[in-house]
């Protein structure tokens, strides 16, 4: 993009631009940026590790990473004070890829093409499935920084003493069946654990349903502009059917609602021999099983498939020409491939570039932990996260939908049929 | 003013000056009440007669609409049902169980101090970090509820995870924060009965429980129904503990009023639709203050 139509596209700040946009001698550009604490691990010292070393190499510009708690509460601060507007508001964020309506529907987005002024092609280094959630109207709204998706986690041990190979995550549907069968208790008095599986459903089921639903052939859950939803298509209800029936016809999963927070404890007390959760908690688990473990792609029906998740970095309108350069500045810093390796091994979130898998530094991680390799290897199957516009409201309705049908107040078909209606009725208004 | 009035003819000179200071004795008080209180209310009544602003699409007057909605709202009869359940089982339970703890450390039992301390400690936890120990006893299989089931060979409830027992779940972690609170203020009530009214119940050859129940009870009236009133207040407005334990679920189950108004104002962002939730809040809230001024002011004559 052209100088001129940066100006023209960036309205407010045109007049900031004009004036010189290299920092003057001895001032220092502050950027302060909300970011959230979402899996295990000393997240927020990383951070500041960042944050110092990142001002070492760039002594004029100094960033901030102030803690907002969840996703959640990141969102709604970040947004409060955008709204509140004075100095302390942030320029950037680290949010939910999937929250970029939330954002773009209060118009506090600035588009990543308006910051790389025509220079936006290091975008395309990271892996495409990535991006999806990045990508509204024809422009990039946001960086993909620590992402994440789903697999299954196996308890080698149990599967010993179930006469399974333990070396071998069920491939499909039926054999993730058949071998939670053999390891619930009430099947199997033999066996070490008292449930087969654990798909936790907890707060957002919707995210590992996901998983259930793309493999049944649904690859999209909503439209990519986000005004339409696809919840009562045959492959949604027939992946719910499926789901719903693990606990209550196979009986091979706890009935009710599974929480998603302790999971990986029931995992580790062998309470269940499979659980799907987040590539996000492979530190976590590498950390407390106290018995040997696998980590599988999520096993395939029709196809194979994952939704991706996690957050992404979002610069906002709020900002100079001077400060939008140093926010640029800092997502290219803290997205290059050995810092995103660095990131990567010490969170468990997937580095995000193929660049990030080819360092050293990762290599040799991966030579001593292989297991780390099955997200990334499953990205090729993977699909964008349900995302729409009112997106929290939206994903209420389905969430709602997918509770129901498991606690058994109504059929699949039935909830899901609501669900889309509900959602039909708040996208109504964005469809012209 | 009642107790001025007979001296203002000797000091008409200064009258002017009285009410300057009477204001500027009460201003601060006043100030923190019209900032934080009756400005906040007044808006919010405001802010519910006009729709929520977009990015693309400003703010305009829409009138009662967003009631007509909450008419209509599925969602907004399930939370005011569960409300009331909630109030139902906590308000009754908790002063039940007050009161039934207030009597017990107000007699001499051995270790009353640590008892009084012990029944208190609820109160003075933070709800986040007592809803965090609950979220242990309810979690199935290993949690504490479940292994006492276990032990008595029966099998594990997952609590909260049904729609039959998340509500009461949830109600149970109520109870037990607020009944230490208000077995206070019946302890300060128990102390202040001159023990000669029972000493001479008893000379009189009444048996305890009629003791307890012509004597004690009636004595502890007002406290009682200050603490209802509490009672009713907390029902609506103490729900931090749904944060941790089930965030409303499943699928609305446990959800509440301010729980709701909380997730339309901040995961729906409809600013709008959550005044006017809050209006029907404060509305209730205000009824239950007002009980307290109408009822406790007349039969403060116990005392």
């Amino acid at each position: 993009m052209h100088r001129r139509n940066f100006l023209k596209l960036s309205g407010a700040s045109a007049v900031a631009a004009a004036l010189p946009t290299v920092a003057r001698a001895g001032k220092v550009i502050d950027l302060p940026i909300y970011y959230p604490v979402a899996v295990g691990g000393p997240i927020a010292k990383i951070m500041d590790g960042y944050a110092a070393a990142f001002h070492r190499a760039n002594p004029g510009i100094r960033v901030h990473p102030i803690y907002t708690g969840s996703y959640q509460d990141t969102t709604v601060k970040a947004l409060t004070a955008l709204h509140g507007g004075g100095a302390s508001a942030p320029k950037l964020a680290v949010a939910l890829s999937v929250d970029i309506f939330t954002y773009y529907d209060q118009g506090v987005l600035v588009p990543i093409e308006d910051l790389t002024q025509g220079d936006h092609a290091w975008l395309n280094g990271f892996y495409p499935a990535f991006l999806a959630n990045s990508r509204l109207k024809g422009k990039t709204w946001s960086v993909p920084f620590q992402r994440s998706t789903p697999v299954l986690y196996w308890n080698k041990t149990a599967f010993k003493s179930a006469g399974l190979d333990p070396d071998r995550a069920p491939a499909n549907w039926d054999e993730m069946r058949d071998y939670a069968r053999r390891l619930t208790r009430a099947h199997n008095p033999k066996s070490a654990t008292e449930w087969g599986l654990q798909i936790p459903s907890s707060g957002f089921p919707y995210w590992l349903f996901q998983g259930l639903a793309i493999e049944n052939g649904q690859t999209h859950l909503a439209a990519a502009d986000g005004t339409r939803t696809y919840f009562d298509s045959p492959e949604t209800i027939g992946a719910l059917d499926y789901m719903v029936d693990l606990s209550r016809k196979a009986r091979v999963m706890p009935a009710g609602i599974i929480n998603w927070g302790t999971t990986p404890q029931d995992f580790f007390k062998s309470r269940c021999a499979m659980m799907w959760t987040t590539t996000g908690n492979l530190t976590n688990v590498r950390k407390h099983a106290p018995f040997p473990f696998g980590v599988g792609m999520l096993p395939k029906h029709k196809r194979r498939g994952a939704p991706t998740g996690g957050g992404n970095l979002y610069v906002f309108t709020n900002t100079t020409a001077e400060e939008r350069a140093a926010a640029l500045r800092f997502i290219r810093w803290v997205t290059a491939p050995e810092q995103t390796a660095d990131w990567g091994m010490q969170t468990g979130y997937i580095a995000t570039s193929p660049a990030a898998w080819e360092t050293p530094a990762l290599k040799r991680y991966l030579a001593g932990f292989p297991a780390a390799a099955v997200a990334r290897d499953q990205l090729k199957y993977a699909e964008p996260e349900l995302s729409t516009h009112e997106n929290q409201r939206v994903t209420q309705v389905f969430n709602n939908a997918l509770q129901a049908a498991l606690t058994g107040q109504k059929g699949p078909a039935e909830a899901l049929k609501k669900a889309q209606a509900d959602a039909d009725a708040i996208l109504q208004r964005y469809r012209v | 003013m009642a107790v001025i009035a007979p001296t203002l003819p000797r000091v008409r000179a200064f009258r002017l000056g009285d009410h300057v200071v009477a204001w500027a004795l009460i201003a601060p008080a006043l100030l923190f009440l019209v900032v934080f209180t009756l400005y906040p209310a007044a808006a919010t009544l405001v802010q519910s007669l006009y729709s929520t602003p977009l990015a693309h699409r400003p703010s305009h007057f829409i009138g009662l609409a967003h009631f007509r909605q909450m008419i209509a709202d599925p969602t907004f009869r399930e939370v005011l049902a569960n409300n009331l359940l909630y109030a139902a089982g906590s308000i009754p339970l908790s002063v039940a169980l007050a009161l039934a703890m207030a009597l017990l450390v107000d007699a001499r039992i051995p270790g009353r101090g640590f008892a009084r301390m012990a029944y208190f400690t609820p109160t003075v936890l933070p709800l986040i970090a007592a809803a965090n120990i609950w979220l242990f006893f309810y979690t199935p299989g290993y949690g504490l509820l479940d292994q006492l089931l276990n032990r008595l060979g029966l099998p594990g409830v997952n609590w909260l995870g049904e729609p039959a027992t998340a509500l009461w779940a949830v109600t149970m972690v109520a109870i037990w924060k607020q009944a230490g609170f208000f077995m206070i203020f019946y302890l300060a009530a128990l102390q202040q009965i001159p023990p000669s009214l029972r000493e001479a119940a008893a000379v009189e050859g009444a048996s305890r429980w009629h003791s307890f129940r012509r004597v004690t009870l009636p004595l502890l009236g007002p406290t009682t129904l200050f603490v209802l009133v509490n009672a009713v207040i907390g029902a609506f407005s103490l729900v931090d503990s749904l944060f941790v334990l089930t965030q409303g679920g499943p699928d609305n189950a446990s959800n509440l009023l301010l729980y709701y108004i909380y997730q339309t104002a901040f995961q729906y962002w409809d600013g709008g639709y959550a005044a006017a939730l809050t209006v029907v809040l404060v509305a209730i809230l205000a009824l239950a203050a007002l009980a307290q001024f109408l009822f406790i002011g007349r039969r403060t004559h116990y005392r």
